[in-house]
């Protein structure tokens, strides 16, 4: 059973893009349409889960064979519910304003999909070392995740990133987008361009198609899909 | 288990006709529809163009060239030919800018044309498939983003009118309410396509004579806003605001006419049609009176096309020799 688990490498790059949480499993969606009005809160928050899921992998890998099966959920959630006062916590002591603006957020972390899931997948049946990798994994793709929805969002909506003008202040800014209807937008739309462009089975669209082109990236298109 | 797959499956037939004499009429085509409310516009783009000169025809000209530009764009993206010749983008793009006030500067209607072929159509799969009015998430993705452009004078006010609040935001903010002549005449001011009434009239009857449009739709939506302005009058006398005021201001008489009518996001049966009209007009009341909208027709309009799948189940017609009544279980 133990030679079946994914290694430390697999775990981290799995996380960081196979199994995306944000792309892939569609996991944490609740923050991740909340909070991505602006790159620094979404990197606030993205900081706060990887906390929280490195923290709860190093307890629940070292206590994993104390576990009761029937009490195991009760337990991840005690212990998550620990990490994540933890960093409220921090977060209002250090980032009081940053706080304010994400409001209830920070304290829902303790419902977020992504570190049970992750308790209940590998730090329940892994080692210390597999399990800070696969922490630092999913954490580094649920931050990717973040990013790009944030960057989108707040590119468009208000013309800046993280604050710094990018497209200057005759921009027309896209209030919509930075409104909670552009949050299911872009969300949409990227998860569309990432399924699009992670297809071995699609030929590639016109822009896109191009550019792998001029990427020297010949794109196959494989004939033949193993089940 | 392998499974050999095509790159490129060619669209599998779906509908096998059966043999014997088909009557064929080339009067149904969508060309045809959508000539038929390019014709029905012109009133009203008339009227704009009366009351706002050449910003009306400016606005309407840019969303007609970004609606076809992106349709084209967006085909080819998806490797399809664009049909820019059956006139279905043209409309969007004329719908699109009679919705926009005059005073929207030139981006918006760009971005508009934008959102409306590629949020609103190419998502869901190009003409026929979309579950709403694409010319309504074109409008609803620009006010949303650019809630000020209808308040501020952009290019600078040419005329009286054009400076005015437009009727309902006066009277939702019980400033001043219009003359009924004014209102149905259209010299006042407001989104292009919304100011005269009359224009919408004449357009829309002959969008129903020609069963274009179907008019259960207008119709239904008409005597549900007259019934619940109505019952708000009979509450309110004292009101200056009455039902005629509702029934001929804003965009409820363009909306019932040229945007619910849309044969794609609207319902297949009869009585989905009634529903679907009565309960358009009930929601525009709604929004009108007890939000802080000022016009409630376009998210009236997008809720109703949400619920259309809905509406289409429940009229499921009784087919001919079928029983009397649907079995129940």
């Amino acid at each position: 059973m133990a030679n079946a688990l994914p290694t430390v490498g697999q775990r981290f790059t799995n996380g960081l893009f196979s199994e995306n949480p944000t792309f892939r499993q569609i996991l944490g969606i609740c923050p991740t349409l909340a909070v991505t009005y602006s790159v620094a809160s979404a990197l606030t928050m993205a900081g706060a889960v990887t906390f929280v899921l490195v923290c709860s992998a190093i307890l629940i890998s070292q206590i994993r064979h104390l576990l009761k099966p029937h009490l195991r959920i009760l337990v991840f959630t005690l212990t998550i519910a620990v990490f994540v006062t933890i960093a409220d916590r921090l977060v209002a002591a250090f980032l009081y304003d940053m706080s304010k603006q994400l409001g209830p957020y920070i304290p829902l972390i303790i419902v977020n999909c992504i570190i049970i899931a992750r308790c209940e997948i590998c730090f329940s049946k892994q080692g210390l070392v597999p399990a800070i990798g696969d922490a630092l994994g999913q954490a580094g793709g649920h931050t990717l995740g973040l990013l790009a929805i944030a960057s989108t969002r707040e590119i468009l909506g208000k013309g800046t990133w993280g604050g710094m003008s990018v497209l200057g202040d005759s921009w027309p800014a896209w209030g919509v987008l930075a409104a909670a209807p552009g949050a299911f937008l872009t969300l949409g739309l990227l998860l569309a361009l990432v399924n699009h462009l992670t297809d071995k089975q699609a030929k590639p669209m016109w822009p896109f198609g191009a550019l792998f082109n001029l990427l020297g990236r010949k794109r196959q298109v494989a004939p033949v899909r193993e089940k | 288990m392998e499974q050999v797959i095509e790159s490129e499956p060619s669209a599998p037939v779906v509908l096998h006709v059966s043999p014997g004499p088909h009557v064929h009429s080339r009067s149904l085509s969508t060309r045809r529809m959508m000539l038929d409310v390019l014709i029905a516009l012109a009133p009203v783009l008339v009227a704009a163009i009366a009351v706002f000169r050449l910003y009306a025809l400016m606005q309407v000209g840019i969303c007609v060239a970004s609606c076809l530009a992106f349709e084209w764009l967006f085909a080819a993206m998806r490797g399809r030919r664009a049909a820019l010749d059956d006139g279905s983008a043209a409309v969007t793009g004329v719908i699109l800018g009679l919705s926009l006030p005059w005073s929207a500067p030139w981006y918006v209607a760009l971005i508009g044309g934008m959102t409306a072929i590629g949020l609103g159509k190419a998502c869901f799969g190009g003409l026929g498939q979309n579950i709403f009015n694409p010319a309504m998430v074109g409008r609803a993705f620009v006010m949303m983003s650019f809630p000020a452009m209808g308040a501020k004078a952009y290019i600078g006010s040419a005329f009286d009118v054009v400076s005015q609040a437009t009727p309902l935001s006066a009277a939702k903010t019980h400033t001043a309410f219009a003359d009924l002549w004014v209102l149905f005449i259209g010299n006042h001011n407001g989104s292009l396509g919304e100011v005269s009434a009359v224009a919408c009239l004449v357009g829309g009857i002959y969008l129903c004579v020609r069963r274009t449009a179907s008019w259960e739709i207008p119709v239904a939506a008409i005597l549900s806003v007259a019934l619940f302005g109505g019952i708000g009058n009979l509450m309110y006398p004292a009101n200056a605001w009455t039902v005629a005021h509702h029934l001929l201001s804003g965009a409820l008489l363009f909306g019932a006419f040229y945007i619910a009518t849309d044969p794609v996001s609207s319902p297949l049966t009869p009585p989905g049609k009634w529903i679907f009209g009565a309960a358009l007009g009930g929601l525009v009341v709604l929004i009108r009176v007890f939000t802080n909208y000022p016009e409630g027709v376009m998210f009236a309009v997008l809720i109703m096309n949400a619920v259309v799948p809905l509406i289409n189940r429940w009229t499921i017609p009784t087919p001919v020799g079928g029983p009397w009544k649907p079995a129940k279980k």
